[in-house]
């Protein structure tokens, strides 16, 4: 079974319930990853094992080798709540979506009124936690310790947020839009997760959608089933799940979830000094540049002086990536991958390499990405106090032998 | 035969339920989340789990009084932790102890 040995009592005990209300305890993740070893696999409703970070409210990671391809398969796509409870059941007969505020129209569409009086299209997007890789920050510091796979990138179908929102007649005056689901705390003390955007960012962007398909299917329920909102290029905090209820504001939207939660230093690097405070912040936004080398995962045995094929993936705040580079000498030289098909600017991309490992000993391989506008990775990791935007050079180990 | 007949009938139940209503069940808190034994673990554990898992708890970097201090006076002022004088007292102290530097 390969179980960790702190995790063997609590093994015994897991075989014997194997099965607990709706999730399967599959093991441990195995990964070399000192972040991710250890937690529990779990398997929830609609999903695949994902590695469990928090039960209530749910959150729970994507193994790092299902990005060994663009597209995350929505069973493996990752999961974070910030209120309990969540919705566990939605039905289509009741459900409305609500377009209201300050607009001249307010509207109550159903799904099929939703889908049937305004246009169908198609955004590839990766979606990705705005702490993502918490748990590398050095100071470290409080929130969730995620790993690298609090992210995803699929293919999303739904209609443009400025076509509801023309319907709707939006008045003079207004300056933001709000967004809310149907995840409702139990207690009224608690801040419901309610996201704002300006009206400008998405009158602008046709990209901007309420989306009722991921990868040709219904949302499953952890994803935001029936509906989201997909906001491309910005990080997930925005991409409100469960949706019903899009309000059009005339004044800035400041509750906690807006402020002071999912804030950044307003520095030219969204960073501060390592274990400082920033004078002043501002909502988080766009999403910096990343790569990843998934395949072959980290540690595995390669064979000194026989090529291997890297694979991985790649993506920016919505430039699209332009160029991505290996390097196995500790960055002194960066040689060019081959990038894979272009499912457009907010996708990830796949690039490949092909690589000779040294004859014996470890092997470090490090990646990077540029994006259209020259933005890249820092060999060095930027630091802020919640933990975003993380986007240093990552590295992968091999033993040759 | 029966048998699939049966099976076919609950296929045609299923896809007809599911043209309207979606529905998941939800696991209960996994045990790896609970919090570790010792003085003013029960306070701890019962106020915490009230709003959230204690896996929350459990996964943070450790940290000096000073921290957990400042994370039960975060639950109590921006969420509305139900939480007495005596008891944030008792919750943040066993936090420091046992999930201390």
């Amino acid at each position: 079974m390969g179980f960790l040995s702190r995790r063997q009592a609590l093994g015994a005990l897991g075989g014997a319930a194997a099965v607990v209300a709706g999730r399967t305890l599959t093991g441990w993740a195995q990964a070399s990853d000192p972040i991710v070893a250890g937690r529990p696999l779990v398997r929830y409703p609609q999903k695949t094992d994902l590695i469990l970070l928090t039960s209530r409210p749910p959150q729970l990671e994507t193994p790092m080798k299902w990005f060994d391809r663009a597209i995350t398969p929505n069973e493996a796509f990752f999961v974070r709540y910030h209120v309990f409870p969540i919705p566990t059941r939605v039905d289509l007969t009741t459900w409305r979506l609500r377009v209201g505020g300050h607009v001249d129209r307010p509207l109550e569409l159903s799904m099929d009124e939703l889908k049937a009086k305004f246009a169908a299209v198609s955004v590839t997007a990766v979606n990705q936690c705005s702490g993502n890789s918490r748990g590398r920050f050095a100071p470290r510091v409080l929130g969730g310790q995620w790993g690298d796979g609090a992210m995803g990138n699929a293919e999303w179908v739904g209609c443009r947020l400025r076509d509801l929102l023309t319907a709707a007649g939006v008045r003079q005056g207004a300056v933001e839009v709000t967004f809310d689901g149907l995840d409702k705390p139990a207690f009224g003390s608690v801040p419901d997760f309610v996201k704002s955007l300006s009206l400008g960012r998405v009158l602008d962007d046709g990209n901007v959608i309420v989306a009722y398909q991921m990868n040709g299917a219904p949302l499953p329920m952890l994803n935001g089933f029936p509906a989201r909102l997909i906001v491309p290029g910005w990080y997930a905090t925005y991409w409100v799940k469960n949706l019903s209820d899009i309000i059009v504001v005339d004044r800035p939207f400041e509750q906690f979830w807006m402020k002071p939660a999912y804030r950044i230093p307003d520095t030219p690097c969204g960073c501060v000094e390592p274990g400082t405070a920033p004078k002043a912040t501002v909502p988080i936004n766009r999403m910096t540049v990343r790569s990843f080398l998934t395949s072959p995962e980290p540690g595995t045995r390669l064979a000194g002086g026989r090529q291997a094929m890297l694979k991985g993936i790649a993506f920016d705040g919505g430039y699209g990536i332009r160029e991505v580079e290996i390097s196995d000498d500790g960055g002194t030289t960066w040689r060019r991958a081959a990038l894979g098909r272009d499912l457009g600017p907010y996708s990830f991309r796949e690039w490949s390499a092909a690589w000779t490992p040294p004859r014996s000993g470890a092997a470090k391989v490090m990646v990077r990405a540029f994006n259209r506008i020259g933005e890249s990775q820092g060999t060095e990791p930027l630091w802020n106090p919640a933990g975003y935007l993380r986007n240093v050079i990552e590295s992968v180990e091999y033993q040759v032998s | 035969m029966a048998t699939l007949v049966r099976t076919i009938i609950c296929a045609v139940v299923l896809l007809a339920g599911a043209a309207s209503a979606e529905e998941i069940t939800l696991p209960s808190d996994h045990p790896d989340g609970t919090l570790k034994p010792g003085p003013g673990s029960e306070v701890a554990q019962r106020s915490c789990a009230l709003c959230h898992s204690t896996d929350y708890i459990v996964m943070q970097p450790p940290g000096d009084q000073k921290q957990w201090d400042g994370v039960v006076t975060k639950m109590i002022k921006v969420f509305g932790a139900p939480l007495s004088d005596a008891d944030a007292k008792a919750v943040a102290e066993y936090l420091a102890r046992q999930y201390g530097r």
